[in-house]
């Protein structure tokens, strides 16, 4: 067991775990940030991404030892009081249906339009291309992240 | 302001974006520990003994074998075939034989490996064609859950007089529902206070009814709640019973709330997939290339129990001549017992299976024949008046005509086809555009609906909000939001006013499973007679006259329930006067009403490395009246997605019975880059028993991706394909056969 | 999470020396983790100890001196993508880097991660044999550097000694007027695990082959340099006779098998004709 410290959605947490621990069992279970989730335990489906010093990672296979004092932006950390701008394009057009891999989606899409708002369906394709939805088909996914650019 | 037809925005849209929606692992009770099963690693044989391996500590981990159960050990569904756990002879591989329950879960996890089963093996079955052998007999008498033939006319003199005849034989492999959100289950348990279970799911009173016997305790005291749900599609209909079964066993035996989440791993290699299929078709055309008789085999494999093998069989057989008018008929179709964990519901349910062949069939016929694929197939559709397959005669007005003008229009298919079949000449990848032809019947077949029996409700709260009380699940194609916006219009209030309760057995009515494409069409009916019961009783009781305005509605109900007592509106399923059906027979009305399409698909296939790609895909379909158009369109993009997977990417590897590929890296699921756009075209002709006007929509789209993505390749390619997943080792392998 | 945790430990090493000795106790390294977590998810990891290697900044960047471009181990693929030197000179390193799983394990998953794991359908080495990569290895007892050619040996066997760690790889940039060419032949457009892969960069000389060097992944039990096809191809005009002898004579330089994913003979095939879209297309691209 080892005592670290994480900065979670701005917020220094410090919590004792063993090193090896998967950063999503930290997330989900240690600091009961439960928005972040499990679809395949290997790095394909994306449910579990986040946000870690600015960069898109699978937390079931980040150990939490190596996240160990870094910024760590989850899906409980996009919105404020009301929804953020990403998250009312979901909204409008559709972009969660089930919702299991929302969090995930809102992520990659994140990490996607931090670069660049406007984008074209052949680039969100390929920054969403590590997170699969079974429900909704990919297309109301992608119309909710260009209409982030001004598209409708 | 009506909110039928309109794109209301997402019930639980919110929560589910704040990731704040709690699905079952998103909930922890106190002093709750975890559970798991150990199942067999072969598929037939007889268990001798358990033998627990050195390694954990065996006296803190609590153990529940079939001597545990308190009631019966069968999981009540249709058959009582099931057990929920093995007594002595093992039928499948990853049958569940032992659960085991620990407050660390990793350490469980260990003790699961460290068990160890003795068996004796017995000869397992593991093909359709060693079932029907019937060289080793695994279930029943003769390896067969069920048969059904339907005759009509004369197929036999048909065929002796035909001009032209023409036969075929396809086969679609399993699928795997892949709902992003594994199987999961909590469940607390006791003598005392009864059973408890949440989980993800699409039908509590199922899981309700399994619970019942296997405790063996009165109704009221099994209570089961459905938690937000990841996708279901069929994959969470049955077989949550199972698993809450399972964990409340552990409950009974520890006294303590047992959580059980299925990790991907088991959750593939052990719960239920689509049905694999093989049809033979022969057709008799006259010299006018008309379909004048025609004779289907049709045979799927349920896997090793009954499960709802018959139903699946059913539906199957029931669209299994399509959209085609034909006059002689015969339909023999079965559904045969293999030694692989059950068979069960995914999206379509049968249809996707049969239409497939159908479909298939039909593009072989159009060759044969010599004629335009477009030109056959509107020779030979339905229209009002005929007969379909079933002996059902389509009483409504259809416009499928129309809706397969449209598909051509908006794909511009007949330039494409001459166009593409120009261009391959010359390109190592070859396009193709293909079309099928379909329709779905949402609903329960035939007397389905009438034994179910539904019973919606709708109740006031004292706050002037009204509830809406269904057992019909929110499980991602929006439930929550189309009930809300129906029952806003039948009580001429806001969509805001209408709050859908969690499904939860303790306070909603059974209003039937959350499949068959129902909840739409069938129980969005009875939510709105319910609302429209409750008005009558505000009226009733003086408080309220029409017209009235929402405030005065609101302050109507808020007395109501102040002054008087409970104000709650029901409404119970009744048969609409035109669904006659012959259950003896199997013919007549089997579907109130059927939603009509074609799609088309254009395809890329390089013949380098003989990957396909679904570059394009048009759907257009006549479903009654949408609801909510944002919704609806999702449901055909999703849908077509899964289609697509089915198509070319989605391939179950049994090994020994058993899913050898069960993960996601080696699952084939279709990437946001595989998936192309998807235009989705509506044309609507309100069926006035359904809700809004609606015709159910859920399954239609899986019935036509994969028939209309094969017609491409084979205009791409120029060779025939009659099996899916059409995998590039597996079109490899038929270009090879060809050009030998 | 199949994994059972107190079976292992994960520590960190600050610097190179750290990493080493830690490595003399037992540890094992443990870069980016995205092979060794799936198998610790599936609960198919040998239980020991770990020492991670992210917070070693020896091992991290993409320096240039000169011609000579070097990548410390701890690279990773995402950074390999997005370098817009490496995309000039070595297309194939950054076509390859872009096509491994997708962006979150682009991030995390390093190059010398890829290299050390030595699995048969790594998606970085075959890039780094036909660029005749050098590769670095770093011990107590110093700094060793062995042709990236030789370095893989066998199925999951490399010439890494126990107490040795890959430090960065070299490359000498010096492919001017080379065709490059890359194709990963997977199950799907993302996410997929390759089930052939081409890379091949070749140069002519008045129409006739002055060098090729073409090598392939997942159909051998490493990936392997078709030195039969290069012998064969040496001086020659690429005419569509010597190219349907070149596809013939790869069967001598890969193995490929039937396993869950796909098949021998599908395998075969396949490398054939990307073998040949690969030698059709140089000389016609410039």
């Amino acid at each position: 067991m080892k005592t670290l410290s994480l900065i979670i959605n701005g917020k220094k947490r410090t919590l004792k775990c063993h090193p090896l621990s998967r950063l999503l069992d930290v997330l989900r279970e240690e600091l009961l940030l439960t928005g972040t989730k499990e679809g395949c335990g290997e790095g394909e489906c994306g449910a579990c991404s986040v946000m870690l010093d600015g960069k898109l990672v699978n937390s079931c296979l980040v150990p939490v030892l190596q996240a160990q004092g870094k910024k760590i932006l989850t899906v409980e950390g996009l919105a404020k009081k009301s929804l953020s701008s990403l998250q009312k394009c979901f909204m409008n057009c559709g972009g969660a249906q089930c919702g299991i891999c929302t969090p995930g989606m809102l992520m990659a899409a994140h990490a996607l339009t931090q670069k660049k708002k406007k984008l074209s369906k052949q680039e969100i394709r390929e920054g969403l291309g590590g997170n699969l939805c079974r429900c909704t088909g990919y297309g109301p996914i992608i119309d909710s992240i260009q209409s982030l650019g001004g598209k409708s | 302001m009506t909110w039928v037809g309109k794109s209301a925005l997402r019930k639980e849209g919110e929560k589910k974006l704040r990731g704040e929606a709690k699905y079952v692992d998103d909930i922890s009770f106190p002093n709750m520990i975890y559970g798991t099963t150990v199942r067999s690693p072969i598929p037939r044989g007889l268990l001798k003994k358990i033998e627990y391996l050195p390694g954990v500590d065996w006296d803190e981990i609590i153990k529940v074998t079939f001597e545990d159960i308190p009631g019966s050990n069968y999981v009540a569904l249709i058959e009582k075939d099931q057990p929920y756990l093995v007594k002595d002879k093992i039928n499948h591989p990853e049958e569940p034989i032992l659960l085991l329950a620990h407050p660390d879960k990793h350490l469980l996890e260990k003790a699961r490996t460290l068990v160890k089963f003795h068996i004796d093996p017995l000869p397992p079955v593991l093909t359709l064609e060693e079932s029907s052998q019937k060289k080793e007999i695994i279930w029943g008498t003769d390896n067969t859950f069920k048969t059904y033939a339907i005759d009509r006319g004369d197929v036999e003199s048909e065929f002796n007089k035909a001009h032209k005849i023409i036969e075929g034989t396809y086969e679609t492999g399993s699928q795997e529902q892949l709902y992003i959100e594994p199987n999961g289950v909590i469940a607390t348990a006791s003598e005392k206070d009864g059973v408890t279970v949440w989980g993800s799911m699409q039908c509590p009173y199922y899981v309700h009814k399994a619970l019942v016997p296997l405790f063996n305790l009165p109704p009221e005291k099994v209570r089961v709640v459905q938690a937000e749900t990841g996708g279901g599609f069929g994959g969470k209909e049955e077989y949550p019973s199972v698993l809450s079964g399972h964990a409340a066993l552990l409950a009974w035996k520890s006294k303590l709330p047992v959580k059980m989440i299925y990790d991907r791993m088991e959750d593939m290699v052990a719960t239920t997939k689509r049905h694999p299929s093989k049809t033979k078709i022969k057709t008799a055309f006259d010299k006018n290339n008309k379909l004048m008789a025609i004779d289907i085999d049709f045979m799927i494999d349920g896997g090793a129990y009954a499960t709802l093998s018959s139903v699946v069989l059913s539906r199957g057989t029931l669209h299994s001549s399509g959209p085609y008018f034909c006059p002689n008929v015969k339909i023999r179709s079965r559904a045969l017992a293999t030694n692989s964990p059950p068979h069960g519901a995914f999206r379509g349910f049968g249809a996707p299976q049969s239409l497939f062949a159908l479909e298939k069939h039909m593009e072989h016929c159009a060759r044969e024949l010599k004629l335009d694929p477009i030109k056959f197939r509107t020779l030979n559709l339905i229209h009002q008046g005929e007969l379909l397959g079933c002996g059902q005669v389509v009483k409504e007005k259809i416009k499928l005509d129309l809706v397969v003008k449209k598909a051509l229009a908006k794909s511009d298919f007949l330039k494409k086809r001459k166009l593409f079949s120009k261009l391959n000449k010359k390109n190592p990848i070859k396009k193709g555009i293909g079309i099928a032809v379909f329709m779905h019947g949402a609903g329960f077949t035939g007397s389905g609906e009438t034994f179910l029996a539904s019973i919606a409700a709708v109740k006031a709260t004292p706050q002037g909000k009204i509830e809406v009380l269904t057992s019909n699940t929110e499980i991602g194609q929006g439930t929550n939001t189309i009930f809300s916006q129906m029952a806003a219009d039948a009580l001429n209030l806001d969509f805001n006013d209408i709050e859908v309760v969690q499904p939860d057995t303790a306070h909603v009515p059974n209003s039937g499973p959350t499949v068959a494409s129902r909840t739409c069409m069938i129980v969005g009916k009875l939510v709105e007679r319910a609302a429209e019961d409750l008005k009558q009783k505000l009226i009733a009781s003086r408080l309220l006259k029409e017209p009235y305005s929402r405030k005065e509605f609101i302050t109507a109900c808020k007395r109501y329930v102040k002054d008087i007592g409970e104000l709650k509106g029901t409404s119970q399923y009744k048969a609409p006067p035109h669904v006659v059906w012959d259950e003896q027979k199997y013919q007549g009305d089997a579907y109130g009403t059927y939603a009509w399409a074609a799609y088309v698909a254009e395809t890329s296939t390089d013949t380098r490395t003989f990957e396909t790609t679904c570059d394009r895909f048009w759907a257009v379909q006549e479903v009654g009246k949408v609801i909510n158009p944002t919704l609806a369109k999702g449901q055909i993009i999703g849908g077509v997605a899964q289609g697509i997977g089915y198509a070319l990417y989605e391939e179950v590897v049994w090994k020994q019975g058993k899913m050898a590929n069960n993960k996601m890296s080696n699952y084939i699921m279709p990437t946001t880059l595989d998936v192309p756009d998807i235009d989705v075209h509506f044309m609507e002709l309100p069926y006035s028993f359904g809700g809004g006007g609606s015709k159910g929509i859920g399954e239609l789209p899986l019935d036509g991706p994969a028939p209309a993505i094969l017609n491409a390749m084979e205009h791409a390619l120029e060779i025939e394909l009659t099996q899916i997943p059409m995998t590039p080792e597996k079109l490899m392998a038929h270009m090879e056969k060809k050009s030998s | 999470m199949r994994g059972y945790l107190p079976d292992y430990q994960l520590t960190t090493a600050t610097n190179l020396t750290d990493a080493l000795i830690q490595m003399e106790k037992g540890a094992k390294p443990f870069a980016g983790g995205t092979d060794i977590m799936v198998l610790l998810d599936a609960g198919s990891l040998t239980p020991g100890s770990f020492v991670s290697l992210l917070d070693i900044k020896e091992l991290r960047g993409i320096k240039i001196q000169k011609n000579i471009f070097t990548l410390g181990a701890l690279t990773t693929y995402s950074e390999v993508r997005d370098h817009k030197l490496l995309q000039k000179h070595f297309p194939v390193l950054c076509q390859s880097a872009q096509e491994v799983g997708a962006i979150a394990i682009q991030n995390r998953g390093t190059i010398g991660g890829n290299i050390a794991n030595g699995s048969p359908a790594a998606d970085f080495p075959p890039g780094l044999l036909i660029y005749e990569a050098l590769i670095h290895l770093v011990s107590r007892r110093g700094l060793r550097t062995v042709d990236y050619t030789k370095f893989h040996s066998g199925y999951k066997k490399n010439l890494l000694e126990n107490d040795e760690l890959i430090h960065s790889v070299s490359l000498i940039n010096d492919f001017k007027d080379y065709h490059h060419f890359w194709r990963k032949v997977g199950s799907r457009k993302a996410q997929a695990i390759s089930k052939t892969m081409i890379a091949g960069i070749a140069k002519l000389n008045k129409k006739r082959v002055e060098d090729l060097r073409v090598a392939f992944g997942s159909v051998a039990a490493t990936a392997v340099r078709c030195y039969h096809v290069e012998n064969f191809l040496k001086g020659k005009n690429l005419s569509p006779n010597v190219i349907l002898e070149a596809k013939k004579i790869l069967g001598k330089d890969i193995q490929p098998i039937d396993d869950i994913r796909s098949t021998g003979k599908y395998r075969l095939a396949v490398s054939q004709n990307v073998l040949e879209e690969f030698l059709c297309g140089i000389g016609s691209d410039k």
